[in-house]
């Protein structure tokens, strides 16, 4: 038997597809999405290429000069030029600073956001998949973390922690503690939209015909429950990074996050509380500016993203 | 004068990429005492057709064209405050689905008392007493306990039955019932409905029935509607509809129906699945799937003509009378 | 609501109890009442002793039984600095807390409301348009950022409002000197309250638009709508009570948020209350202070979110809080 050569359709790339589906249709007829991932994606490369951008490094004790401290921006009257955004009180280059600053605020923003989904998603399907009693067990930790705020069991913890270690000590291990914090303490989100979904997906006949076919649960859930739960997911994360990052620019503010050495985009804020008054306003309100902008545009992408991904909203 | 009278409705939904139009030159009247059906499949337009008579498209919806006359008043232009006397009180709706349809967090009494003074200037306590009449008449066992109930202590069935209840209780005109019983259990549903033409008929009240289902409306409907993708395609009385179909949409689905069926042999289905809004054919919306297909049906939107006692919207029905009236 | 009742009081006994066994750990680990008690040159010999007697040296559970004993009296010890009992310390500066935490509660409830309904019944409007933009703005400026500034603007520019500290206080009763009652006190009132309310207010706007909006377009209100009723009625009663329901539960969530953010509001504005005490107490590793600082918030979640879940199942008639049914 001949098999007759049919012309093969053009390949459609994945790109091509993406680019025909709503999501790509509604992101380009939205100017306030299309503008805040812009700037998002600025401040990401920023963030990344912060090492080699930054025109001093602020890290560099050496190359500080006290007599530096407290110069205002270029654009003021006492401005230097090799000083872009002024001087903090101890003579750092704020340009530089803030380039640092917002490498790692972001940096602890998104990983604390994957530790949060990585504990929930797995907690999330655990609790959906098997139900019954670790079902609610696992919802009874939920809603008893749920209702302790992140924000205090965070102060709490790394209060203790810092008594415990000494102020030394603690500064080295903050970026990491402060990650582990935020991480753990807001999976139950995360850990609640899963469990629906899987609860939603687990009485559809492909989870019958995939258990009938003998797939493990663990495939069975990661293959093919978690797909369908990426849509909410998604929603969150856009929010919850916005959510670590303010979170941790407040704990930092109060002495329990970054240390002044090693500064996220809070710690730079806390630092500059004194001198606003007595005149340095630049010190803290130019990492406040670059804080609010970053954290605006991911609550708008996060809006726009739940409308868009919102089953209800999309009836022809 | 008719008590209802449709005229060439028209409704469309503004949508970001256009407008599409979910109801198209609909047509039909109505008067005290009938009893109406309208058929389709879902997403024909039945009941974007019902709540369109009161005017409660949701947005983007709206009536574009066309007119809605009960009593002579255009129900699609008059005032807010106007429509508002009308609803509920001189056409009530009852809507599909018992659980939805009442509000949760308040009590039956609420809501029915309020519906009453929203209407009439009547005291709490009267207009419990009236509600508390209507719920036996819909037979509901131990009625005054049941108005101080909340919605999800009522099993599916008595819900309905309190639905229907509130739809009577300012003793409308007419009812518009948005397939009442196909979110109830199949054991109960012939009882439901057998309620509520009873009660239509012992109050002379309109009814328009919406319904996918063929067998209730052969049995309870004086005249049908069928429609098709936003179209009123069959209109008559429903003996002639189900016996003589002329339509093959129509006679599709009678054919369809499992009494047609022989036992053993396959269901006839209609081949193909009716359009959605934004892909309707050109032409006759049912040329893809339609065995007696002419050459206008594919660009020519056919126009009603009368075949017996019902009103058809199809060119070969059109063509057939043509030859008839030439010999 | 009686099974209720035992049910939640169970649960709090529980997590007090959790809470009290933490806090004791801390204290076991990092407190030491000897720095206090003795100087450096007693010998190592004496110290030990000196635990002994005191009775530091001995099983975990012993000490926490200690612990829990003195603590269901009301001793948690004293604080390292204030040489006074921790509680009185801490209960102490609880009303000017309280005090903040009313204020900016009235302010967001009596904002919330109004705005986020009027923006879910007119969602296509300028004012809404506004309303929503400024919230989105609101959310993301962290609490004490809106607290500098607004000290920097009102206070220090325009120079309407003091910058710190509570003003004058009138005496009620006990250890309560409230601020409502004078001018100045109100005066001193404003800025916190309001920073306090900041991100809080817009939260609550959004979210009562958004459950506003989708309640609104549900089967239920459009029945309504066709039985004919009011609109203010189909509005304010049909449609406001079921937004309301995750509302209040949201509500009590974030209760315990605004615990955190009334530390970062005082410690902005140097506001005497126990969120500022706390603060200093890290600092300061005062241990006492701080373990008689985690009971204390302790307590108040557990009692405010039962209440919480209380009222809520009040309102929520689907909730089987009385047992009908």
């Amino acid at each position: 038997m001949s098999e007759e050569t049919l012309a093969a359709p053009a390949p459609v790339t994945g790109w091509q597809k993406f680019k025909q589906s709503h999501l790509y249709y509604s992101f380009v007829s939205s100017k306030v999405a299309m503008v805040s991932f812009a700037v998002f994606a600025v401040y990401v490369v920023l963030a990344i290429l912060a090492p080699l951008i930054a025109p001093y490094n602020p890290y560099d004790l050496a190359m500080l000069d006290i007599m530096d401290s407290e110069i205002p921006p270029v654009w003021q009257p006492d401005g230097e030029d090799r000083f872009f955004l002024g001087t903090d009180a101890q003579g750092r280059d704020m340009l530089s600073t803030i380039l640092y600053g917002t490498r790692i605020s972001l940096m602890i923003g998104i990983c604390a956001v994957i530790l949060q989904a990585f504990i929930g998603i797995v907690v999330g399907l655990c609790a959906g998949y098997f139900g019954g009693k670790i079902d609610n067990l696992l919802m009874r930790i939920a809603d008893i973390q749920l209702s302790f705020s992140t924000l205090m069991v965070a102060i709490v913890v790394l209060a203790v922690f810092q008594a415990a270690f000494g102020a030394e000590r603690y500064s080295e291990l903050a970026l990491p503690m402060l990650i582990l914090v935020i991480g753990i303490a807001e999976w139950p989100q995360y850990a609640r939209t899963v469990r629906a979904t899987v609860l939603a997906e687990k009485h559809k006949e492909y989870v019958d015909a995939a258990r009938v076919m003998g797939f493990r649960p663990m495939r069975i859930m990661v293959r093919h429950i978690l797909p369908n739960s990426l849509s909410p997911i998604l929603v969150i994360s856009t929010v919850q990074v916005a959510n670590a990052i303010i979170s941790e620019a407040s704990l930092s503010f109060l002495g329990l996050g970054m240390p002044v050495s090693e500064p996220s985009l809070g710690s730079l804020i806390s630092s500059g509380f004194d001198y606003i008054f007595s005149g340095s306003w630049w010190i803290t309100t130019i990492p406040a500016i670059v804080l609010v902008l970053l954290v605006l545009v991911m609550n708008l992408l996060g809006d726009w993203l739940r409308d868009v991904l919102n089953p209800k909203l999309n009836k022809g | 004068m008719a008590l209802l009278e449709v005229k060439n409705l028209e409704v469309q939904f503004a949508l970001r990429n256009g407008a599409l139009t979910a109801l198209r030159d609909v047509s039909f009247s109505l008067e005290r005492g009938d009893r109406l059906g309208i058929v389709g499949e879902s997403g024909a337009g039945k009941s974007v057709a019902a709540f369109a008579i009161l005017n409660l498209i949701s947005k983007p919806g709206s009536i574009s064209n066309g007119e809605v006359l009960f009593e002579g008043q255009d129900l699609s232009k008059i005032s807010a405050e106007a429509l508002r006397d009308i609803r509920g009180n001189k056409i009530s709706m009852i809507f599909q689905d018992p659980m939805m349809t009442l509000n949760p967090v308040l009590t039956i009494g609420d809501q029915m008392v309020e519906c009453l003074q929203a209407h009439r200037n009547i005291s709490s306590s009267d207009a419990r007493a009236i509600a508390l009449q209507k719920l036996q008449q819909v037979q509901i066992p131990s009625p005054d306990k049941r108005l101080d109930a909340y919605p999800h202590e009522l099993s599916g069935g008595m819900r309905q039955r309190v639905i229907i209840a509130i739809a009577l209780l300012l003793d409308p005109a007419i009812i518009i019932a948005d397939e009442p019983t196909t979110a109830l259990d199949v054991t109960i549903q012939a009882e439901i409905m057998e309620l509520l033409i009873s009660l239509c008929e012992f109050n002379n009240v309109g009814l328009i029935l919406i319904t996918h289902d063929l067998g209730v409306v052969s049995q309870v409907t004086q005249r049908t509607i069928v429609m098709y993708a936003g179209r009123i395609i069959e209109q008559g009385p429903t003996r002639e509809i189900i016996n003589d179909a002329q339509h093959p949409y129509t006679q599709g689905l009678i054919n369809a129906l499992p009494q047609q069926t022989i036992p053993g042999q396959r269901l006839n289905q209609i081949r193909g699945s009716m359009p959605s809004l934004d892909a309707i054919p050109n032409g006759c919306a049912f040329n893809p799937r339609c065995d007696y297909t002419l050459d206008a049906c594919f660009t020519q939107l056919p126009s009603y003509v009368r075949s017996g006692g019902c009103s058809v919207a199809c060119h070969m029905v059109a063509q057939q009378q043509a030859d008839l009236n030439h010999d | 609501m009686i099974a209720f009742l035992i049910k939640r009081t169970l649960q709090a006994i529980v997590v007090m109890f959790i809470i009290s066994v933490i806090s004791f750990s801390i204290q076991d680990q990092l407190g030491d009442p000897l720095r206090e008690m003795v100087g450096q040159s007693v010998s190592e010999a004496e110290r030990q002793a000196l635990r002994d007697e005191l009775g530091l040296n001995d099983p975990f559970i012993t000490q926490y039984l200690r612990f829990a004993g003195k603590a269901l009296q009301g001793d948690l010890g004293n604080s390292y600095f204030y040489k006074e009992p921790a509680l009185s310390v801490i209960l102490n500066k609880l009303p000017a807390t309280l005090e903040l935490v009313f204020g900016a509660t009235i302010i967001i409830m009596f904002l919330s409301v109004p705005l986020g309904v009027y923006a879910a019944i007119n969602p296509k409007s300028l004012l809404s348009s506004f309303i929503m933009g400024i919230s989105i703005v609101g959310i993301s400026i962290p609490v004490f950022l809106t607290a500098i500034f607004s000290i920097y603007f009102f206070s220090i520019h325009l120079g309407w409002l003091p910058s710190f500290g509570r003003g004058e206080t009138v005496h009620m009763f006990g250890s309560w000197n409230t601020g409502y009652l004078t001018a100045d006190g109100f005066r001193h009132l404003v800025l916190p309250c309001l920073s306090l309310a900041s991100i809080m207010l817009p939260l609550f706007i959004r979210l009562i638009r958004s459950e506003m909006i989708e309640v609104l377009q549900s089967e239920y209100v459009k029945f309504a709508w066709a039985k004919g009723l009011k609109r203010r009625r189909i509005w304010f009663l049909h449609a406001l009570k079921n937004t309301m329901l995750p509302v209040i539960t949201v509500g009590g969530v974030q209760i315990g948020t605004m615990v955190a953010y009334t530390i970062l509001t005082e410690t902005v504005f140097q506001w005497p209350g126990m969120g500022f005490i706390f603060l200093e107490a890290v600092n300061r590793v005062d241990t006492p202070l701080l373990v008689a600082f985690l009971i204390v918030v302790g307590a108040i979640f557990v009692i405010t979110n039962t209440l919480v879940d209380l009222i809520y199942g009040l309102v929520n008639p689907t909730v089987k809080l009385a047992g009908k049914g």
